[in-house]
C-alpha cells in the first residue's frame, strides 16, 4: 500500500459527469470516478445502484450517454471491450471469463501467441507464462487445462492476463464472491503487488470487511448518483453502510402499531444448507410481517429459497400448525399453501410470451393438477377480481405480461400467488425495479393481508419499506441470522447498526 | 505426459488397436499390408470430409451439408470434363473455390443472422444436393486420360498398392492436425468451442473464426469430392447419401466431444479406421450382412457417447467436492 495524498498526483483514470439512460430509468446520473495509479478503489452500493453499469462504461461494454473519461492524462471513448483492453484497461469478472478447456499457457496468450513462422511456439509459449505466473507467486504447469485448477488459480490467470495486456487500470468484479478465506489471501497478495507496480485497482465487492482490508478509497454510489467518495483509513463500517443503504426517507415512515400476531403457523429448526445459508430458526406467525434485512448476498434470498424448497435443506424440520412436513421441492411448498415471489420475476417470475391471465392462474391450476382445467370462466372471473384488486393496469388480459410496467408485472406476479389463497406468503424483494407509486401500493397491500391473517416472510433491501410493514425484523449478515428487532426498536438505524455490528454499540 | 484431456484419444486408439488384433486373430490375412492399403484407399474421401467435420464439432458447430457436397463436386466435374475441354486440374481448381465459398456463406449465415448450424447447413445440403441433380439426374461417366495417369499413381510396398488418393487422405489430415493444434485459427477454433462469449470478450475473431471454419469443411468437402471422383471415376447426384453422419460418426468414435472445445484430428483419423475396420472385417466373413457394420458403429457410437458422459461426470463430481469444500470454508470465513 502507498500514503499517497490523493489531490497531489494527476490521476489515472478520472471519469467525470459520466450518465447512461436506459428506457424509463437513469442508471447513472453524473458520476465522476478518480482512480489513481497504485490504490485500491472499492466501488461499494447494493444492487441496482449503478456499480456494474459504471464499469461497464468505463469499458466500452456500454455505450455512455454522458461525460468524458481522461485515461492517463488522454481523453478516451472505448467503443468495446476489445479496445479498452488495448487502451489499458482491464476487467475480470466474477464468473471467470476464460476458456476450460484450453490450457493455462493458450487462456494467458489467445490472441498474441509467440509465433514461429506460421505456427505457434509453443513452448516458448509455456516458458513465458511459466515465468509470468511465477510473478504472480503461482507455481503451476502451465500447459495443464485450465480447468484442472481452483477457481480462485483461474482468477489469478484471468488477472495475469488483463494485467498483460491491458497494464494501467484493473477492474475486478466480485472476484471474491465464490473464494474461501486462504483463496482471497492469495488474490489479495496479488493485488498488493499489483499496486506497488503502479496499476489503479477498481474492487467491486459486496464483503464489507475485505473492503476495509485492502482499499484505500472507496465510491459509494446509490440509485445511479454518487453518495460520497471516502478514504477508508477515515470511515467506519457503519457510515459506509448507511451511505450504501441511504435513510433520508426516515421521515416520511410511518410506523402503525399493530395487533399482537396470532398462533404461529410455521415452524423451522436448523434449517440450513451449507454454502448458503447457515443453520437458522425461524418461527411465523398469522397476521403477522417478518422482515428479512441484511445487505446483497448476506443470505435473504437463500433464506427465502430454501424454506420454500426452491434448494432442498441439507439439514433441519420444518413443522406446520404444530405437524412435521418435509419440504424438499417448491411442488411440496404449494401443496402446503406455501407461495414464494421471488426477486428476479424476469428470470424466475413472470412466463414473459403468456397473456396475463394465463399468468395470473398457473400456480393455482399447477396445484389443481394439469387434468383438471379451470373452466374458462372461472380463470375470467378470478382475473378480473385480482387484476381489480391489486389496481393491475392492462389494456386486456389478453395482453402479454412482458409488455406491462415493472410495477404491475409485480402485482400480476403477486395476483398469481394470491389467487392460490396461501397461509404463508413469501415475497423476496417486492418492490425492486418498480416506481414510487406502485411501491406504496404494494406495501399497503402487504399490511393488508397482515390484517387479513395471513402470515408472510418479506426479505428487502430497503430499511424504510422493512420498518414500515414489518412486526418483526430478522438481521442476517454473512449468511447467519445476527438479531431480531421487535416494536419500537424497528428504526432503520437500528438495522444498519446490527447490519454494520458495530461492537461498540452492541 | 497423460491428461484427462487425453483419455477419449487414448481410448480410440485402444479400441482401434484391440479390433485390429481381434480382426487379425479371426483372419490373419487381415494383417496384411495389402489390406492396410485397401483401408486407406476405400476410406480416403469420407477421411477427408471428416477432417474438416473435426473442425466444425470442435466449434461446437455441425455440418451435414458435406454429403450433398461431395456429390455436387462429382458431377460437377464430370459434367464440365464431359462437355468442355478444360483440364481436370482447372475443374479442380474452380470446384475447390466454389465448394470453400459456399461453406464460407453458411458459416456467414449461421454468425451474421445468429442461425443454429444444424439448420444452415441442413439448407446447404437440399441447395448441394437439388444443384447435383440440375446438372445431371444420371450418372456421368468419367473419361480423361489425366484421371488415369492419376488413379494409375501408386507407391508399392510388399505387393501392396498405396494409391494417391489414400496419400491425400493422410496428407489432409497431417495438415489438419498442424492447422488445429499449430496455428492461431486453431486456437480460436478450441476456443469457440470452449464458450462463445468467454471467447468473444477475450478477443478472438468470432466472425472469422466461423467463417473459417465451414469454408474450411465445404473446401473438405470439395477435395474429397474429388478424391470420390477418382475413385468411383463417375458422377452421380445420389451418390454418397448420409455420409456426413458417418462423418460425425467417425468424430465421435475419434474422441471429438460433440459440445465443442474438446477432441483431436488424430483420433478422427482411428475414428475412420476403425469404422473401414469393421466393413473389412464384414467383407472377410462373407457370412454376415453388410448392415452388421451399421449396427456395430451404432454400438461403438453409443459406447463412446457412454464414455465421454461419465468422464464428464467424474470431472464435475470432482469440481462439485472442490466448490462444496469452498463454499464451506467461505461461511466459516468473517
Amino acid at each position: 500500500m502507498n500514503d499517497m495524498t490523493p489531490s497531489l498526483a494527476a490521476p489515472m483514470l478520472h471519469a467525470r459527469g459520466i450518465s447512461k439512460f436506459f428506457p424509463g430509468t437513469i442508471a447513472l446520473d453524473d458520476v465522476e470516478l478518480v482512480l489513481h495509479a497504485g490504490e485500491v478503489h472499492a466501488l461499494l452500493g447494493e444492487n441496482g445502484a449503478g456499480k456494474s453499469t459504471l464499469i461497464k462504461c468505463l469499458t466500452g461494454a456500454y455505450r455512455r450517454d454522458g461525460g468524458v473519461i481522461i485515461l492517463d492524462g488522454a481523453e478516451v471513448a472505448p467503443e468495446s471491450t476489445a479496445a479498452s483492453q488495448k487502451l489499458g484497461i482491464g476487467t475480470v469478472y466474477q464468473e471467470v471469463n476464460l476458456l476450460p478447456n484450453l490450457t493455462v499457457a493458450e487462456n494467458l496468450f489467445l490472441g498474441r501467441q509467440p509465433m514461429r513462422g506460421p505456427f505457434l511456439a509453443r513452448r516458448k509459449m509455456n516458458a513465458e507464462a511459466r515465468d509470468v505466473l511465477a510473478s504472480y507467486g503461482l507455481d503451476i504447469d502451465p500447459a495443464e487445462p485450465l480447468s484442472a485448477y481452483s477457481v480462485a488459480i483461474q482468477q489469478v490467470v484471468a488477472i495475469a492476463r488483463a494485467v498483460e495486456m491491458s497494464g494501467k487500470v484493473l477492474i475486478l468484479d466480485e472476484p471474491t464472491a465464490s473464494l474461501d478465506r486462504d483463496e482471497v489471501a492469495l488474490l489479495f497478495g496479488v493485488i498488493r503487488q499489483l499496486t506497488a507496480r503502479g496499476l489503479a485497482v477498481v474492487f467491486v465487492t459486496h464483503f464489507l470487511d475485505q473492503v476495509f482490508e485492502i482499499s484505500d478509497r472507496a465510491t459509494i454510489l446509490r440509485n445511479g448518483r454518487i453518495v460520497d467518495s471516502c478514504i477508508i483509513r477515515d470511515v467506519t463500517q457503519r457510515d459506509v453502510v448507511t451511505m450504501m443503504l441511504g435513510r433520508q426517507l426516515e421521515s416520511r415512515v410511518e410506523r402503525k402499531t399493530v395487533a399482537p400476531a396470532g398462533k404461529a403457523l410455521v415452524e423451522f429448526k436448523g434449517l440450513t444448507k451449507r454454502g448458503m445459508i447457515e443453520p437458522f430458526d425461524l418461527t411465523v406467525h398469522e397476521g403477522e410481517v417478518v422482515g428479512l434485512a441484511g445487505l446483497l448476498g448476506s443470505g435473504r434470498s437463500e433464506t427465502c429459497n430454501l424454506i420454500f424448497g426452491v434448494v432442498a435443506a441439507d439439514e433441519g424440520e420444518t413443522h406446520l400448525r404444530g405437524q412435521p412436513v418435509s419440504i424438499n421441492r417448491p411442488r411440496d411448498a404449494v401443496a402446503q399453501r406455501f407461495a414464494l415471489c421471488p426477486e428476479d420475476r424476469k428470470v424466475d417470475g413472470i412466463v414473459g410470451d403468456l397473456s396475463v391471465r394465463d399468468n395470473i392462474i398457473i400456480a393455482l391450476q399447477a396445484r389443481q393438477g394439469w387434468m383438471k382445467p379451470i373452466p374458462r370462466a372461472k380463470v375470467q372471473e378470478i382475473a378480473e377480481r385480482y387484476v381489480r384488486a391489486l389496481d393491475i393496469r392492462l389494456a386486456s388480459l389478453d395482453m402479454p405480461i412482458r409488455l406491462l410496467s415493472g410495477g404491475n408485472q409485480q402485482k400480476a406476479l403477486l395476483a398469481r400467488w394470491l389467487a392460490t389463497n396461501p397461509d404463508f406468503l413469501i415475497l423476496d424483494e417486492p418492490t425492486r425495479g418498480i416506481d414510487v407509486g406502485a411501491h406504496a401500493e404494494i406495501i399497503a397491500l402487504i399490511d393488508q393481508l397482515r390484517a387479513d391473517g395471513m402470515a408472510l416472510l418479506v426479505a428487502s433491501s430497503e430499511l424504510e419499506e422493512l420498518v414500515a410493514y414489518s412486526t418483526r425484523v430478522i438481521v442476517l449478515r454473512d449468511r447467519k441470522q445476527v438479531g431480531e428487532l421487535n416494536g419500537d426498536e424497528i428504526t432503520p438505524d437500528n438495522i444498519v447498526r446490527a447490519i454494520a455490528d458495530e461492537k461498540e454499540d452492541a | 505426459m497423460i491428461r484427462a484431456t487425453h483419455l477419449p484419444l487414448l481410448v480410440t486408439l485402444g479400441t482401434f488397436v484391440l479390433a485390429y488384433a481381434l480382426c487379425g486373430y479371426a483372419y490373419p490375412a487381415m494383417l496384411s499390408t495389402r489390406v492396410i492399403a485397401n483401408l486407406l484407399t476405400d476410406n480416403a474421401f469420407i477421411g477427408i470430409a471428416a477432417v474438416g467435420m473435426t473442425f466444425v464439432i470442435l466449434s461446437g458447430g455441425i455440418d451435414l451439408s458435406i454429403g450433398s457436397i461431395i456429390a455436387f463436386t462429382g458431377v460437377f466435374l464430370a459434367v464440365i470434363l464431359r462437355d468442355t475441354s478444360l483440364h481436370p486440374l482447372v475443374a479442380f481448381a474452380i470446384v475447390l473455390a466454389l465448394t470453400t465459398c459456399f461453406g464460407a456463406a453458411m458459416g456467414a449465415t449461421i454468425h451474421y443472422l445468429e442461425m443454429p448450424p444444424f439448420i444452415v447447413t441442413l439448407a446447404g445440403m437440399f441447395l448441394a444436393r437439388g444443384a447435383a441433380y440440375v446438372l445431371s439426374t444420371e450418372s456421368v461417366p468419367i473419361t480423361h486420360e489425366f484421371y488415369d495417369t492419376l488413379q494409375g499413381l501408386y507407391w508399392k510396398v510388399d505387393g501392396a498398392r498405396f494409391r494417391l488418393i489414400g496419400g491425400v487422405m493422410v496428407l489432409t489430415f497431417i495438415a489438419g492436425i498442424l492447422i488445429a493444434h499449430r496455428t492461431r485459427f486453431g486456437q480460436n477454433v478450441y476456443a469457440l468451442g470452449g464458450g462463445e462469449q468467454a471467447a468473444k470478450l477475450m478477443g478472438v475473431p468470432v466472425a472469422q473464426t466461423t467463417i473459417g471454419i465451414y469454408a474450411l469443411s465445404g473446401g473438405l468437402a470439395g477435395l474429397s469430392g474429388i478424391v470420390f471422383s477418382l475413385y468411383t471415376s463417375a458422377g452421380y447426384s445420389l451418390a454418397t447419401v448420409g455420409v456426413e453422419l458417418d462423418a460425425i460418426a467417425a468424430v465421435v468414435i475419434g474422441g471429438t466431444l460433440l459440445t465443442g472445445g474438446y477432441g483431436f484430428v488424430a483420433g478422427t483419423f482411428f475414428g475412420i479406421l476403425i469404422m473401414g475396420l469393421i466393413q473389412t472385417y464384414i467383407v472377410f466373413d462373407g457370412t454376415l450382412s453388410s448392415w452388421w457394420t451399421k449396427i456395430v458403429i451404432g454400438g461403438l457410437l453409443f459406447a463412446f457417447i457412454l464414455l465421454q458422459k461419465g468422464l464428464m461426470w467424474a470431472t464435475q463430481a470432482k469440481a462439485g467436492q472442490a466448490k462444496r469444500k469452498k463454499a464451506t470454508g467461505f461461511a466459516a470465513h468473517s
